[in-house]
């Protein structure tokens, strides 16, 4: 029926009102009215990094290797144990697949597994003949690799917040991924070359019997390695270093940018435990190399002249401003657990993403002009209800994405010219229905009522359609693709609202006022 | 004013008549499609393949033979390099470079250092082969759930002949869009694919108003033989079917042509795919369903309950 109940009016009345007072900010200044609570108005529309300009990174943690790392450490726990029991055996290389140990006596085997098997809660022993393999059961597995994936949100967390940039946000996503996303950065190498390292900073004796040359010759001397120079630029291209860690770089606990003779270098300061082992080991071994260890690889290797009691000291090396800045920068946010792979970079900068802006709205608003005239031209009066509506479901949109906080992408604008577009269908649905009525000569009430009662269904199916392509769309859409479903899905619930309730009401109160006698339509 | 009729009230255009060389039409165009995305193939983006792409805007017009030189020295294989909608806007495009995460990573550094600081580097993406065979496989995933869903959900509000004539039309329209990106060789990313499912709903989208309509005519004309019938539910929907696509491409036009070069081909495939799915809805699929044998099986209490109309 065209009558609308008091409530039934006023309901889609308020509708409205709330869908224009919520839109609203999104015309104002930004910052106009407080944006703390969360379902007030006053918030407005997230722009995605596309039309903000910004940095996406998707970056993976290499859980393998915390896993290699733990069993390497559980491995020689064993190992220690074994030992004392006068067990012989033979370590095998480390795996994220588990500790692994020979064991070199058939006859100790049996003593050994059962040494293996408590070492340690939460592992399961398997392994056959004189092989014994100790794995995490899938409890201590979760756990390790929740604590490596939140020590590495953590440290992202603390890298990124030095850049300086406002809301960056930081997630976990999956098992074993990060994403960042950095709005209005202007120069996302910065960001990779802080994110793509490991920072893990360790220092180590130089081995002051063979040069590295002679150890490749002649072999190495037990409990070294050789490890490549950070750069070249001094004439040394590698090193022969003690395996054993000195000081490690946990125990740092400040680090800054600063100069020496002119050229950048990076000042660092330990805590206690470190700053005392510092001084130990400085004053017991001058005269030799002290190596400065960055993810395996020797940034500088200073002879230690004097011993260094105060904690503190500077790194040497061939660093640029920009370099020594970042280098301070990672060792005071720390190291990350485990190495990461940047899997996916999208940067924008800011000029494209107002570019993008005005384009789109300039788009959406001609598509506007063009879809209204051609209404008012097709339906003349119920033309112009149409073009109310849809005016007001471009309201909705933008009322509904400000509430939920949804993110505008580049394709989302494309959602709303869409949207725009199809909005009218539902109502080109009934007025050629109400038209058709009219034909088949029933009276003006009885056509407009059969129109919209007849066009339900088909509107309903029709949208409902779209609406699963959209819902898809957006449950295995990434970043811009998930905006242009929600912009979709939006468009297509508050098009059914406006086309329908909306432009009835409109028409019931014209029928009712001017009581026409002829429907031109 | 008398409001515009793009479509006369009185239209009766026998499309079932026609219907064998709508088939041939629809069938040479699919089989097209399908033939050439297995030969040519798809020009797929480093959405996709994994990669670099770069867009720079350079001071005054750009020179791409030198930016061709400068970057095709580089050593890091096949360098695209296009005008991208201005003169001093380019668009580079690396392909994915051999190796892991990390080679993408220094190639995207070896190109920016060699851009040099003359050029603002507008945008920068890179996609790693993890990423990319992941968006693959997820696209792919998208297309089938959302096909999938779509059938089912005709099936329930239907007969089963409306479920697979809306499909195989949705198939036809799917199919050929993805054709037209075959032939014309823009480049197929996440967008597009976006757009194809877009298509997908909006194809359904028309199928399923003139379905409606077929339904509603089973029960009303219960004498008029199923061809005719067809005939008279497309006709008494033509109008609607082509004033909701004309407006949809006003909109999309208007995208198109002022929405910028990034969403160029997003808004193409859109376009398409809506001349296509207005084809399809009024040409294959509802004489599909004489293919299908609809037959009427409406209980007889419904019988002429809109007789009075």
């Amino acid at each position: 029926m065209l009558y609308f109940t008091k409530w039934k009016a006023a309901l889609v009345l308020l509708v409205c009102a709330l869908g224009v007072i919520y839109a609203a900010p999104n015309f104002l200044p930004s910052g106009t009215f407080p944006t703390e609570s969360s379902y007030l108005p006053g918030k407005q529309i997230n722009l995605g990094l596309d039309l903000r300009g910004g940095s996406h990174m998707l970056l993976e943690v290499d859980t393998d290797s915390v896993l290699r790392e733990r069993y390497d450490a559980l491995a020689d726990a064993i190992r220690t144990e074994l030992r004392q029991e006068q067990i012989r055996n033979r370590p095998r290389e480390a795996t994220e697949n588990g500790a692994e140990i020979t064991i070199l006596r058939p006859e100790d085997v049996e003593k050994a597994r059962e040494i293996a098997r408590t070492a340690e809660p939460n592992t399961e022993l398997s392994g056959e003949g004189n092989n014994i393999v100790v794995t995490y059961n899938e409890v201590a597995y979760r756990e390790l690799i929740d604590r490596a994936i939140a020590q590495s949100l953590e440290v992202v967390r603390r890298r990124v917040d030095e850049l300086g940039t406002t809301e960056p946000s930081i997630q976990r996503q999956g098992e074993n991924r990060i994403v960042v996303q950095v709005p209005g950065l202007d120069d996302p190498s910065r960001l990779r070359a802080i994110l793509g390292r490991t920072a893990k900073m360790n220092f180590h004796l130089v081995n002051n019997e063979k040069t590295a040359a002679d150890a490749r010759a002649t072999g190495l001397p037990p409990g070294t390695m050789i490890l490549p120079s950070a750069d070249e630029g001094d004439g040394i291209r590698e090193y022969l270093i003690d395996r054993r860690i000195v000081v490690s770089g946990d125990n740092l606990v400040d680090s800054q940018p600063t100069f020496s003779d002119g050229r950048p270098v990076v000042s660092f300061r330990f805590d206690a435990a470190g700053g005392a082992r510092f001084g130990d080991i400085t004053s017991k071994n001058s005269g030799r190399g002290l190596a400065i260890v960055l993810d395996g690889e020797v940034i500088s290797a200073p002879r230690i002249n004097e011993p260094i009691l105060g904690g503190n000291g500077i790194i040497t090396g061939q660093f640029s401003v920009q370099e020594a800045n970042d280098l301070s920068l990672l060792l005071r946010a720390g190291a990350l657990p485990a190495p990461m792979q940047i899997l996916e970079e999208r940067s924008v900068g800011p000029g494209l993403g107002q570019d993008s802006v005005e384009a789109g709205e300039f788009a959406a608003i001609l598509g506007l002009v063009f879809v209204i005239a051609f209404m008012v031209i097709s339906y003349g009066r119920f033309g112009i209800y149409a073009d109310i509506a849809l005016m007001m479901n471009l309201i909705l949109v933008l009322a509904v994405m400000s509430v939920l906080q949804a993110t505008l992408t580049l394709p989302g604008i494309a959602g709303i010219v869409l949207t725009v577009g199809m909005a009218v269908d539902a109502n080109v649905l009934i007025f050629e229905r109400i038209r058709e009525e009219r034909r088949n000569g029933r009276s003006i009430i009885n056509s407009i009522d059969a129109g919209y009662r007849s066009a339900m269904s088909t509107i309903l199916d029709a949208n409902i359609t779209t609406l699963i392509a959209a819902l898809v769309l957006f449950s295995f859409g990434s970043g811009p693709i998930k905006g242009f479903a929600v912009t979709l899905a939006i468009g297509i619930i508050t098009s059914m609202f406006s086309a329908i309730w909306l432009t009835r009401l409109l028409i019931a109160t014209w029928v009712k006022r001017s009581r026409p006698t002829e429907l031109v339509i | 004013m008398k409001p515009l009729h793009l479509i006369p009230d009185d239209v009766n255009v026998p499309f079932l008549k026609f219907r064998k060389i709508f088939y041939i039409v629809s069938l040479v165009m699919v089989l097209a499609s399908v033939g050439m995305f297995f030969t040519k193939g798809l020009n797929f983006g480093i959405d996709f393949r994994g990669g670099i792409l770069v867009e720079i805007k350079t001071n005054g017009p750009a020179d791409i033979n030198a930016l061709r030189d400068n970057l095709g020295s580089l050593g890091l294989g096949d360098v695209s390099i296009q005008e991208f909608g201005e003169p001093d806007d380019v668009l580079i495009q690396l392909q994915r470079q051999d190796g892991e995460e990390e080679a993408q990573m220094a190639a995207l550094a070896a190109v920016t250092k060699a851009l040099g600081e003359d050029v603002t580097i507008r945008r920068s993406e890179l996609v790693g082969p993890k990423v990319g065979s992941e968006l693959k496989e997820a696209g792919v995933y998208s297309v089938v759930i959302s096909l999938f869903l779509i059938m089912v959900y005709i099936w329930i509000r239907f007969e089963w002949q409306f479920a697979i004539a809306s499909v195989a039309a949705l198939l036809h329209d799917v199919l050929i869009t993805i054709g037209f990106f075959v032939i014309t060789g823009v480049q197929f990313d996440l967008a597009t694919l976006a757009a194809v499912l877009t298509v997908a709903g909006y194809s359904i989208n028309d199928t399923v108003v003139v379905f409606d309509r077929i339904r509603e005519y089973l029960r009303k004309f219960r004498k008029m033989e199923i061809p005719d019938l067809l005939d008279l539910s497309i006709n008494s929907t033509l109008a609607r079917t082509t004033m909701t696509s004309f407006t949809t491409l006003l909109a999309l036009i208007a995208l198109f042509v002022f929405g910028g070069e990034a969403i160029r081909g997003f808004t193409m495939a859109l376009i398409f795919g809506i001349v296509i799915g207005t084809y399809s809805s009024i040409c294959v699929a509802s004489p599909l369903l004489v293919v299908l044998r609809l037959k009427r099986k409406i209980p007889e209490a419904e019988e002429g309950q809109e007789a009075n109309a």
